[in-house]
């Protein structure tokens, strides 16, 4: 059996603000294998996001340990971290991030500008990429011509370009409504059965039951960490809800 | 990120507030375009100045009688007259280098014709102070040996005394009065327009030396062999300061003026005049220089002021930039970049703007422009240099951002 993607130890976060310690992050030991589809749940402040920061290498812990593909994340520069971020990790957030000025092509193809990727072969990358997530006939379009479904596809698409082996999601449906919500949870686990990991944020129960396993947080603590039975198939949901309306 | 996607984002992010990227680079256009414009007019004008002293020609020397000193009080050059015509004939004769040297005497008079008058320096001199100040006959004839000798009543007139004295009339052959005494003008000489101090040259007479003495200044000069100045020509320009020495040398044992005495003659020449012209030209510079310096310092900080505001605007973007992998060199370098390209853009409009101010100088005001390479190449890298320096320290405070407090900022 392959070693785990993701194997953290005792993990801990501790924020230092005013007077006292906010811990964030308290002891978080788990492994998560390759292929996972993995739903982090929990109440606002409960250290959701502190979590996927720390496993995005976007954060550095107070304690413990994170071995990332087998690598100890803890002992490398931020430099190395870049390149981690770069090539093994793809993000999406809940407000998109997307540079206003520059074509949906252009943002999908930041990723490879920083990973020295000649220039034809990322544009033939990142039109693949936005072909995938549905936009093949979008590349052109700033994001302010794009809708909320349409924008997140684009981050989507920037996430999965330079073929990352984990896609990090905080919060993607959380500034969507719930039928392109829907359509953005197809498309993650469309991409987890091509093989990727997936890690999603959310502190929706009906989005969280897309996942194939739910870890729940509450003050910073893991406080539980089961399958699911039977996941969501988005793809039904989509087609379902796309009846009445081309009726 | 290469350098090339570095120039493409920042030309789009300074596209994407273009009244502001304008609006900063305005402290370097000024400057850039005012050094530009001053540098061009000051060297045309150099040009120009070198042009007429080197008309005057580098290679002459002009002696000119002593002070004398009487009780301490010392008078004016010249209120000491020892100056000779054998010390004319010795110098052409002893010094190897001196080609010519022509000893004159000179006085201001007015000239008289009909009920017109004028007055001018008259020069009373031989056929050797034509050759030593390349004079030449535009009308009519020069003197001739019989004349210089016998003091015959003649006169060469410049252009100037010409035309005030003889407008629209031919003054060859006509009789005019100098200090009263009647003399015919039998030439007139060729135009040598403005010394580089702005004195007229062609505003001026000469007649024989011997005729000067005789009949026009009269007195103590009738029988004696004294002389206002000598008029030296050197062979070689490049020999004047070697030639000076020599001169020097044998005026004094002449003089016999005792090892430690005073020069009772002073000697100019052109090379001093250079010299005060290069002393001028350096402070001009150095002038030129703070104006540029300052007016760079203070683009600089324009633009260091607006890449920290870009920064700060953009905080979001470097963490999103972060976690799509870029390391903290590749954002140090967009941001030096977008400072480069912003002062760079401010240089070239700079130096566009100066190249068009000065033709239009060049243009209205009548007055040469010279527009030297050099000062265009140490513009543009004057302003790229501007950039790294005042573009290094936002960049930098970019590139220290931390990833995930960078991308949570509001
Ligand atoms: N940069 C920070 N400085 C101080 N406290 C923080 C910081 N980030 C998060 N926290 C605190 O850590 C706790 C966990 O936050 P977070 O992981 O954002 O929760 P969630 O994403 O589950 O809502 C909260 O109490 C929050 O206030
Ligand atoms: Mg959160």
């Amino acid at each position: 059996m392959p070693a785990p993607l993701i194997v953290t130890e005792n993990l801990s976060k501790t924020y230092h603000i005013g007077g006292g310690d906010v811990r964030a992050l308290v002891d978080l030991s788990i492994a998560i294998p390759n292929g996972e589809m993995i739903a982090i749940m929990g109440p606002s402040g409960s250290g959701k996001s502190t979590c996927m920061n720390l496993l995005g290498c976007l954060d550095s812990p107070s304690g413990g340990s994170y071995r990332l593909d087998g690598q100890d994340v803890a002992q490398l520069d931020s430099d190395a971290l870049a390149s981690i971020r770069n090539e093994k990790i793809g993000f999406v957030f809940q407000q998109f991030n997307l540079l206003a000025r520059a074509t949906a092509l252009d943002n999908v193809e930041l990723p490879l500008t920083y990973g020295r990727v000649p220039r034809r072969l990322r544009h033939d990358k990142a039109a693949r990429a936005l072909e995938a997530v549905g936009l093949g006939e979008r590349m052109d379009h700033r994001p302010s011509q794009l809708s909320g479904g349409q924008m997140q596809r684009v981050a989507i698409a920037r996430a999965i370009v330079n073929s990352p082996q984990v896609l990090m999601a905080d919060e993607p449906t959380g500034a969507l409504d719930s039928r392109t919500g829907a359509e953005i949870m197809a498309l993650f686990q469309r991409l987890n059965g091509e093989g990727i990991t997936v890690i999603v944020v959310t502190h929706d129960e009906h989005v969280a039951a897309h996942a194939k396993r739910i870890l729940r947080f509450r003050d910073g603590r893991l406080v539980s960490d089961e399958p699911v039975a039977a996941p969501i198939r988005a793809a039904d949901a989509v087609a379902a809800m796309a009846v009445p309306e081309a009726a | 990120m290469t350098y090339g996607d570095c120039i493409r984002a920042s030309i789009t992010a300074l596209k994407a507030n273009l009244l502001r990227s304008i609006l900063t680079s305005l402290g370097i256009i000024i400057g850039i375009s005012s050094v530009i414009a001053m540098v061009a007019i000051g060297a045309g004008a150099e040009s120009r100045v070198k042009e007429s002293i080197e008309s005057l020609g580098s290679n002459i020397m002009i002696v000119l009688n002593g002070s004398r000193t009487t009780g301490g009080a010392r008078g004016g050059t010249g209120s000491n007259i020892t100056l000779t015509e054998e010390d004319a004939a010795a110098l052409q004769r002893d010094v190897a280098s001196v080609e010519v040297a022509a000893p004159s005497v000179q006085g201001r008079f007015q000239l008289v014709f009909g009920n017109t008058n004028w007055s001018t320096n008259i020069h009373g001199i031989t056929e050797e102070y034509m050759t030593a100040r390349n004079w030449q006959v535009d009308q009519g004839r020069g003197f001739n040996d019989t004349e210089y000798r016998s003091a015959g009543k003649v006169a060469l007139i410049g252009a100037t005394v010409a035309e005030k004295l003889f407008p629209g009339e031919d003054p060859i052959g006509k009789v005019i009065r100098i200090n009263k005494v009647p003399v015919q003008v039998v030439g007139v000489l060729a135009a040598k327009g403005q010394t580089p101090f702005g004195q007229d040259q062609d505003d001026t007479s000469f007649i024989p030396i011997t005729t000067a003495k005789k009949r026009v200044l009269g007195g103590r000069w009738v029988k004696s062999n004294l002389v206002s100045q000598i008029t030296v020509k050197v062979r070689d320009a490049q020999d004047v300061a070697e030639a000076e020495r020599e001169v020097t040398t044998l005026l004094r044992q002449r003089h016999r003026i005792p090892e430690g005495g005073q020069d009772d003659f002073n000697i100019r020449n052109i090379s001093q005049f250079l010299a005060a012209r290069a002393e001028s030209t350096r402070v001009m510079g150095i002038l030129l220089a703070s104006v540029a310096a300052i007016s760079l310092v203070v683009g600089g900080i324009g633009i260091m002021n607006i890449m920290l505001v870009s920064v700060t605007e953009r905080t979001r973007e470097i963490g999103l930039r972060m976690a799509l992998g870029a390391r903290r060199r590749d954002i140090l370098t967009q941001f030096v970049v977008e400072a480069i390209t912003l002062s760079l853009l401010g240089g070239l409009i700079g130096v566009a703007l100066g190249i068009g101010g000065s033709h239009l100088i060049a243009k209205t005001g009548d007055w040469p422009v010279l527009i030297e390479p050099q000062a265009i190449m140490m513009a543009v890298g004057f302003s790229a240099a501007v950039g790294v320096f005042f573009g290094f320290y936002p960049a930098r405070k970019a590139s220290k951002l931390d990833p995930i407090d960078a991308l949570r900022y509001e």
